[in-house]
């Protein structure tokens, strides 16, 4: 399995996440949030940035279910999902992941049929910290 | 010189290409030398006077490697185009410009790529694509077919666009294709049967949503209108170019700002027609970029052809077809002519405005021609 290759700007959002935490950036001086991490602010152009606690309650924004020819470890467990999920209290804030049964079950573990746009899940951490989905 | 800036002061008059299969022998640096070659023949122009290049920066052979293989002049412009398909357009932009400016008199853009028996870039584990990757790729999300369904997806829930609607765009480009003897899927029909029962390859996108995977190469060549009116084939003008990389835009993966289904073809589009004396209305035929059928209704939109989410509703009736709203990839496009990163889009466009296409739009005096949208793009408005 790909494991994420960071940079200086997402390192942070890999470490708490390795610890249970989902953070995101937001800027240190006007205090909007973005993502993707990024060196300043596009907004007020402020290097300053703080990571900021979020809930992990989010709605599914978007979904696709691949199929072979994938990468070999990916294409056991296909067909699976992948989300891009809308967090609830940063709408503007989505992360792509998967929607599974219970932390750290494989990716094809919930039947796609069951997703919906708008479907409701929150963040649970799988192996080596990766954030993941379930149908709340 | 008339009008002002790029406006009509250049013209595309030579176009060239190799033959087009899931697997040529010869290497792409052959195939280039021979698209680029072929080209300046259909021109009239001999390789010493070109003097200034362009490509897309996944072009493998580079300026130094075709200049003195197929003897070129002395060079004075040289560009690369990235963001893959997103910068077929903007070869002919940069040369349209770089003339235009006096920077150089005859240009050749080109592509050359054996993509149908080459690798597969996403395949490539250590190089990351240019592509926020560490968000995306751990998860399974590895193509671009899988980074474009998911705007697919959301684009379907949000305005109602259907399959069929997908559907539409793969078939009127079959059957231009089914027209076209250097297409690849020349004498291979499509229904709507096969589309609706094909394999998956990113849910909501089949098989046939998806572009082809093509060896071959392209070539045209740009000179300034004065010089133009002396060469062997009618001029093509470049009569508005332009390229686009919205605010906040984030490539392919553009799920993270406010609005993520307005993507490069709307900035591109303000550009091009600002500058151009046409509209919308005045196009009779387009080549869309088509690396997945849904990219279609979305550049719809954003280049004005119709409303903001009407771009599936459009395809309807047999409007891309022939005797349509609008004809689009009248050579049958990257589903089913070749997938040489949106190169054959812009011949296909001069041989329409030539009159020499194999699906012929009777009278066809302005096309629009796009790069690949979802990533930074370019587009070209040509005209007889």
């Amino acid at each position: 399995m790909l494991t994420p290759v960071t940079d200086a700007a997402g390192a942070p959002f890999w470490e708490y996440a390795a610890r249970g935490e989902l953070r995101v950036q937001a800027c240190g001086d006007c205090g909007e949030p973005r993502f993707p991490p990024r060196p300043c602010c596009p907004h007020c152009q402020s290097f300053a940035a703080k990571w900021r606690p979020v809930s992990g309650q989010g709605r599914v924004w978007s979904y696709v279910v691949p199929h072979p020819p994938l990468l070999p470890e990916y294409a056991a467990q296909a067909p699976y999902n992948v989300v891009v999920v809308e967090l609830a209290d940063a709408p503007r804030i989505r992360l792509v992941g998967n929607v599974v049964s219970r932390a750290g079950a494989p990716l094809g573990s919930v039947d796609p049929g069951r997703l919906r746009i708008g479907a409701r899940v929150h963040v649970v951490f799988g192996d080596g910290g990766l954030p993941q989905w379930v149908l709340a | 010189m008339t009008g002002t800036g790029l406006k009509d002061a250049t013209a595309i008059v030579g176009i060239g290409q190799t033959s087009f299969a899931r697997r040529l022998p010869e290497d792409e640096k052959t195939l280039a030398c021979r698209a680029v070659l072929a080209a300046l023949e259909d021109a009239g122009i001999a390789p010493g006077e070109v003097d200034a290049l362009a490509s897309y920066t996944m072009e493998e052979t580079d300026e130094v490697e075709l200049a003195k293989a197929v003897g070129f002049g002395d060079l004075t412009y040289f560009s690369k185009v990235g963001y893959g398909g997103g910068g077929s357009c903007a070869t002919v932009a940069h040369l349209a410009a770089a003339i235009a400016a006096g920077q150089a008199t005859v240009g050749v853009a080109w592509r050359s790529r054996k993509r149908g028996s080459g690798p597969r870039p996403w395949t490539d584990t250590t190089v990351q694509l240019p592509t926020p990757a560490q968000w995306t790729r751990p998860f399974g999300l590895l193509r671009p077919a899988d980074e474009i369904a998911m705007l697919t997806r959301r684009y379907m829930h949000e305005y109602g666009a259907t399959r069929d609607h997908l559907f539409n765009v793969a078939l009127a480009c079959r059957n231009r294709a089914n027209q076209n003897p250097a297409a690849v899927m020349y004498e291979r029909p499509l229904t709507r049967e096969m589309y609706m029962t094909a394999r998956w390859i990113s849910e909501p996108l089949c098989l046939f949503d998806n572009c082809l995977e093509t060896d071959g190469a392209l070539a045209c060549v740009i000179v300034g209108r004065e010089r133009a009116r002396d060469c062997r084939r009618r001029p093509v003008y470049v009569h508005s170019a332009a390229q686009g990389l919205p605010a906040q835009h984030h490539g392919m993966v553009n799920y993270w700002n406010d609005d993520p289904l307005t993507g490069p073809a709307w900035t591109t589009a303000r550009h091009l027609w600002k500058h151009a004396d046409l509209t919308p209305d005045d196009v009779d035929v387009a080549q869309i970029y088509d690396a997945f059928t849904a990219l279609v209704p979305l550049s719809l939109e954003g280049y004005g052809f119709c409303g903001r989410g009407e771009g599936g509703a459009f395809t309807e009736g047999g409007a891309l077809e022939i005797g349509g709203r609008l004809p689009v990839n009248t050579g049958g496009g990257g589903l089913s002519e070749a997938y040489v990163h949106g190169f054959n889009l812009i011949n296909e466009g001069v041989k329409q405005l030539r009159g020499t296409s194999t699906a012929q739009v009777p009278g066809a005096a302005a096309c629009l021609v796009t790069a690949g949208e979802g990533v930074p793009t370019s587009a070209l408005l040509l005209r007889s």
